[in-house]
């Protein structure tokens, strides 16, 4: 789909039904032009979400919703005026550009011409809602609860949760940017519960990305969330005990990368870092990480949950490079802060939705891969801990200090994966733990694509990875002391 | 000092709320009709019953930071749900769009959906005589008449103190001043509709401290339902800059088993996930470690949790749940003993129990309980870890596996002696909650659930 395509499709699915014409969209944003005013813009997005759930044996609910409208910015030096509208009619509009440019006294300047920014499409414009029949999207869900009911007798409670959603937006502001785009996204979730003597735990399996149902209707991919759920949950009915103190610590490959999430990826987003609120603040150039780590932000690898063709402001995504060889070599930016600092947008301004103002966001973040053979790197361990999946953590990004909490870890002895310890939260200093990255696998992954980031209340779908890694130490937050 | 808002041309929310004023029958009423007409519209189509919640909320949110406006939004959110039974099967459906083409469309969706879904004999409304008939007036509709410029003076205000408090307040994450007021309209097909107003206020600030050993944030606000409630601007910027500046110095902690004191800001979440725990939803689910706990000790001796959803100005306050069943006063937990889960008219069926009149959670929560000052719980405590942060999930309903990140002040011989961050605190919830010795008199009224400190007898501290 190129550039042009994704444009008219935003343009058909979002003016034309309120009859806004290009006049009306130029006269909003004239009245966005003035002295005062540094940019104004006007971003238009529908958006519409299908949900199936299976619990209990059986699909009891299902959901479906649309969500549509238009929210309206002005920037005027580090000030912001923002108000959106549910109805994308003019009158609306007009009230929306009304509020927004409050914030600045106005002119009514010149229309800007607008300028597509060429640019790959990072996934196919496809509908997930509309891809497979509900009928059997529902037969799915049967199958899947049968399939993991009949792995092991001691899966006592299976839910299965399949989700699409289709995202239009156009953007167009009055430094002549337009930008349409498409962005579909599917996701496909397994959580079991496994009893045995009374004990109750709980296992996850799940994926997706942006693409339709395809994956799931066609192949056997649901059957694996499926068995991994129910491997994780049987596992943990074995756990021990989790060590309580400072260990060294193995991460597994893929969705472990939520380290670097929260270790370093917040503290580069370009807000906190102009107002130098970040841990990171004003160490471009310096070493912030081992020499091994190497981290990068990816809009532009195709299909996964985290991926761009356009970001919410119509930069291109791209790939920026935020630490090389533990160097402190980048920012993520959006337009207004990469303007406040001097520097460009690096495509990573992204929105909740129309009703929320863009911000620094990540999209896929991965640390890539180093040439330790992730054997040798749990070998090298004398007392420690492996952990190979997390739930999701959190980051203080003024101290530094992040938490991530683990669902599937394992003791480490003398070299050895000894037995699956109980659900602990591991924390640790974003900068410090980063220089005890002492050993990097040669085997990077991505994660399946369940990733969601939330920011000052506003949540969007990313995507994290890395090789298997080593860190020297870290508290690991168990019970036994 | 002058805000750059004082410069703007002023459109403001005062004077939509003016309109608002005039408008404020025609609204609810509007709302009405369009539940109305939503229902209407669904029986029309084949559904046998049907329940709809519709809003119109505006607010205005300005923020501040280094004594310059910074953002100025005005929000205004719209929309409506409906869940349609079909038979003993349901679908559901929503739109921020309420036209009389989408409403046809949504209702469309929602009968859909229930074609495809399975027959489920505990689906339907809440039965008819459980209604909410008498609707008490909760006093929650107080519009804050404040435009721009004088919300911006007020978060200036608030951010000013905090900064001025001391050289080491270096930098400022900024302070907002937040205006809601929002109509919500329930209607079922048991020719139920109800409208309901309510507005929210608040002032906030967060600010940065930093010595030597690096920066540390912290943050207070004040939010209540009528603005003659807020604390001061001033007092707000003052607690912000004391609490950052109580973070410097920290040091670390031997790992071990310690008594642990929840600061009243941490206790209600702790609160929080035992309430999660009797909470139909993850009950009918296994999905709990006290499943099966009804009339079995949950908590100390002495810990009573009672819901007072009727509470004038409550800021959880509701005259009748997500059903539009009739709330009303209760404990959840009385002396320590699970007295009643919390129930909507769902998973009430699924559980083969009555609805508690808890659909969406609880109004108004408050723990009871001999409570004494802060003091003499650090006192009792002798050795151990006050938690004033905590950071992370790491709670873990099915097991009750509790591990999260944690910062606060370390305790000895009774007296506060230094920071702690970047450590974890960790243990069972069960023996968490049984193992309560101590309830603070100094009780954070300012969320959904209303206590003061709470100290545990032991949990593992990991640094």
């Amino acid at each position: 789909m190129t550039t042009d395509d994704r444009i008219d499709t935003a343009r058909r699915a979002l003016l034309d039904p309120g009859e806004i014409s290009e006049g009306v969209v130029s006269g909003q944003l004239a009245r966005l032009t003035g002295t005062d005013i540094d940019t104004g813009e006007l971003f238009f997005q529908v958006c519409r979400d299908e949900s199936w759930t299976l619990e209990d044996g059986a699909v009891k609910g299902g959901s479906f919703s649309v969500d549509r409208g238009v929210g309206v910015r002005a920037i005027s030096g580090e000030k912001t005026g923002f108000a959106y509208a549910e109805d994308i009619g003019p009158l609306a509009l007009g009230r929306a550009t009304d509020a927004a440019r409050s914030i600045a006294r106005t002119g009514h300047g010149r229309a800007p011409v607008l300028t597509p920014a060429r640019t790959p499409a990072r996934y196919a414009d496809v509908d997930p809602l509309t891809a497979a029949p509900e009928g059997d999207k529902v037969a799915l869900l049967s199958r899947i609860d049968a399939f993991a009911r009949g792995l092991d007798p001691r899966v006592s409670e299976v839910t299965v949760r399949i989700s699409m959603s289709r995202e239009t937006n156009l953007v167009v502001a009055t430094d002549g940017t337009l930008s349409g785009d498409a962005r579909p996204l599917s996701r496909f979730d397994v959580s079991v519960i496994a009893e045995q003597d009374g004990r109750r735990e709980r296992g996850f399996g799940g994926g997706g990305g942006r693409f339709d149902t395809g994956w799931l209707m066609d192949g056997d991919a649901a059957d694996g969330y499926a068995r991994e759920a129910v491997r994780m949950a049987l596992l943990n009915l074995d756990a021990v005990d989790a060590p309580a103190g400072t260990f060294p610590v193995v991460l597994g490959p893929g969705w472990p990368g939520v380290l670097l999430h929260e270790a370093v990826g917040h503290g580069l987003e370009g807000d906190f870092n102009r107002k130098g609120t970040s841990a990171f603040a004003g160490r471009l150039g310096e070493k912030v990480a081992s020499p091994l780590c190497t981290v990068v932000d990816d809009a532009t690898l195709p299909d996964r949950r985290g991926s761009l063709s356009v970001d919410d402001e119509g930069t291109p995504g791209q790939r920026t490079v935020l630490i090389e060889n533990g160097r402190l070599v980048g920012y993520l930016q959006d337009k207004h802060n990469a303007r406040l600092m001097g520097v460009a947008s690096t495509g990573n301004g992204r929105r909740q939705s129309f009703a929320h103002l863009p911000m620094p966001r990540m999209t896929n973040t991965f640390m890539l891969a180093g040439d330790s053979d992730p054997r040798e790197i749990i070998e090298s361990v004398d007392k420690g801990v492996y952990a190979v999946s997390f739930g999701g953590g959190q980051v203080d990004i003024t101290s530094g200090k992040f938490v991530f909490s683990a669902t599937e870890a394992y003791l480490i002895d003398k070299g050895k994966v000894g037995p699956p310890i109980r659900g602990a939260t591991l924390i640790g200093n974003g900068p410090e733990v980063m220089a005890q990255v002492s050993m990097v696998g040669n085997d990077l992954e991505l994660d399946g694509g369940v990733g969601v980031c939330g920011k000052e209340g506003q949540t969007v779908p990313v995507g994290v990875g890395q090789p298997t890694l080593r860190i020297d130490g870290i508290t690991v937050g168990g019970t036994s002391a | 000092m002058n805000g750059p808002g004082r410069e703007g041309p002023g459109v403001d929310l005062a004077r939509g709320e003016g309109a608002r004023g005039e408008e404020q029958g025609d609204l609810a009423a509007s709302l009405k009709d369009l539940v109305a007409g939503i229902l209407d519209e669904a029986k029309r189509q084949g559904a046998n019953a049907a329940e709809v919640s519709a809003g119109d909320s505006t607010g205005l949110v300005v923020s501040v930071r280094k004594g310059e406006l910074e953002t100025v939004e005005f929000t205004n959110d719209r929309g409506f749900g409906i869940t349609v039974y079909v038979g003993a099967r349901k679908g559901s459906a929503s739109t921020s769009d309420a036209g009389p083409e989408a409403v046809r469309e949504t209702v469309r969706a929602a009968i859909n959906i229930a074609k495809f879904t399975e027959e489920d004999p505990c689906n339907g409304l809440a039965d008819a005589e459980l209604m909410a008939r008498a609707l008490p007036d909760l006093d929650l509709d107080h519009p804050w008449q404040v435009d721009v410029p004088r919300a911006t003076e007020r978060a200036l205000e608030a951010e000013a103190a905090a900064l001025a408090q001391d050289s080491r307040i270096v930098n400022s994450e900024g302070a907002n001043v937040a205006t809601h007021r929002g109509y919500h309209v329930y209607g079922n097909s048991h020719g139920f509709i109800e409208a309901s107003s309510g507005t929210r206020h608040s002032t906030g600030c967060s600010v940065i401290a930093e010595d030597a050993g690096g920066m540390q944030r912290d943050h207070w606000y004040t939010v209540s339902r009528d603005p003659e409630d807020l604390e001061n601007p001033v007092d707000v910027g003052r607690e912000a800059a004391r609490r950052a500046l109580a973070r410097l110095g920290r040091r670390p902690v031997a790992t071990g088993s310690y008594p642990v004191l929840f600061a009243p800001t941490e206790a209600g979440g702790l609160i929080g996930n035992l309430l999660a725990a009797i909470s139909g939803g993850v009950l009918y689910r296994n999905a709990s470690y006290l499943v099966g706990s009804l009339g079995r000790q949950a908590a100390a001796p002495g810990i009573t949790l009672v819901e007072e959803p009727h509470r004038r100005k409550g800021l959880g306050s509701a005259a009748h749940d997500g059903d539009g069943v009739a709330t009303r006063a209760k404990a959840f937990v009385d002396d320590g003993v699970v007295a009643s889960y919390i129930l909507g008219s769902y998973s009430a069926r699924r559980l083969g129990m009555t609805t508690t009149g808890n659909a969406g959670g609880v109004f108004n929560l408050d723990l009871k309980a001999e409570m004494r000052p802060p003091e003499a719980l650090m006192r009792d405590m002798g050795t151990g870890l006050l938690v004033n942060g905590l950071i992370g999930q790491g709670v873990n309903l099915v097991t009750g596996d509790y591990s999260r990140g944690a910062s606060g002040i370390w305790v000895e011989d009774g007296e506060p002696r230094h920071p702690v961050d970047e450590v974890t605190i960790a243990g069972k919830l069960d023996d968490m909650f049984k193992g309560i010795v101590g309830c603070g008199d100094d009780i954070d009224r300012r969320g959904n659930i209303h206590t003061g400190s709470l100290l545990i007898r032991e949990m593992t501290v990991a640094n």
